[in-house]
């Protein structure tokens, strides 16, 4: 019996998987049966990954999305995709009145400025199939407001609206792009700029399920968009929340 | 860095309280304008004006604006 669930012999992009979501990602996908590229910035971190990954055939290659030449060489080593996940991002945590003009480049540049060129850089080297599904991992940050984070919201919530457009200008071919958008999830980006990691353990309480989320929690749902079994699915910015309206 | 132009610094990142108010003694959560915000822009002040980094956990530790010039100078 076939299920849609698989990603059985799918070529899928990952970046950001030298740890937290991206390496669970890419983790999941070659359970799925993917065969992945991943990239990062670590090579030794990217390694680890591809160590923990199911089946043959990945390959990780190590590029600084900010860097133009590195993304080429990264789109020139790419076979064509039937998934990317744009996951590289950075956590931030400045009040709005001491905003400085290198926290507000440093986060959307990685954020939302070079997912932006290198998704551009994908179309031009025609690089995705039809049919492909395209993921990015956004933030429920976007909808729920919390103090000190103005600028990591607004580089989310930038993303969030080109990948709409996005979709609208890739659906003819019938590739769908779609955001994921967690709640509180454990990895170091909660952790930014001196936030106690004591206080959001105790904070973790009041989310209904009782916990933050796992980057395997994301895993799980990107794995379902980029699969086949979400093959009408376009456009849209899935909310993964654990029950809790609030960060 | 001298405790009295840090007190003045501390103080300048309160929007509606008397900078009076405010001295090297001063227990800074009693007073009505803390918030978590507040704790944020002193973690901010400590990294724009004074180039050290501290923590939410460090600055949980300290009660007195002395604790904070304490705090930042050791690092």
């Amino acid at each position: 019996m076939t299920t849609p669930y698989t990603l059985v012999d799918k070529n899928i992009l990952i970046t950001g998987a030298s740890s937290g979501i991206g390496r669970a990602i890419a983790i999941l996908c070659s359970r799925m049966g993917a065969k992945c590229c991943i990239t990062g910035r670590n090579a030794e971190r990217l390694e680890d990954t591809l160590s923990q990954m199911q089946g043959d055939g990945h390959q990780a290659i190590v590029a600084d999305l900010l860097n133009e030449e590195d993304r080429a060489v990264l789109v020139n080593a790419l076979p064509k995709l039937d998934g990317v996940v744009q996951n590289a991002g950075v956590g931030s945590r400045v009040p709005c009145k001491f905003v400085t003009q290198t926290d507000i480049d440093q986060v959307f540049t990685i954020n939302t400025f070079s997912p932006i060129l290198l998704q551009k850089e994908l179309m031009q080297g025609k690089k995705l199939s039809a049919g492909a599904s395209v993921v990015f991992i956004s933030s429920m940050a976007v909808k729920y407001p919390s103090v000190g984070n103005a600028i990591y919201s607004a580089s989310k919530g930038a993303i969030q609206a080109y990948a709409q457009v996005l979709a609208l200008e890739l659906a003819p071919r019938k590739i769908r792009v779609n955001c994921v958008c967690p709640a509180m999830i454990w990895t170091d980006l909660v952790t930014a700029d001196g936030i106690d990691k004591d206080d959001l353990i105790k904070d973790q309480a009041k989310y209904p399920l009782g916990r933050y989320g796992s980057p395997e929690d994301v895993a799980d749902l990107v794995g379902f968009i980029l699969s086949p079994a979400s093959s009408w699915m376009t456009g849209s910015c899935v909310e993964l929340t654990g029950g809790g309206n609030e960060l | 860095m001298d405790i009295k132009e840090f007190v003045q610094t501390f103080a300048q990142q309160f929007e509606d309280t008397d900078p009076a108010e405010i001295t090297a003694d001063t227990e800074f959560r009693e007073l009505d304008e803390w918030s978590s915000l507040t704790g944020m822009c002193i973690m901010a002040m400590a990294k724009t004006q004074y180039g050290k980094i501290i923590t939410g956990k460090e600055l949980k530790e300290c009660e007195t604006v002395k604790d904070v010039f304490d705090l930042i100078s050791s690092k």
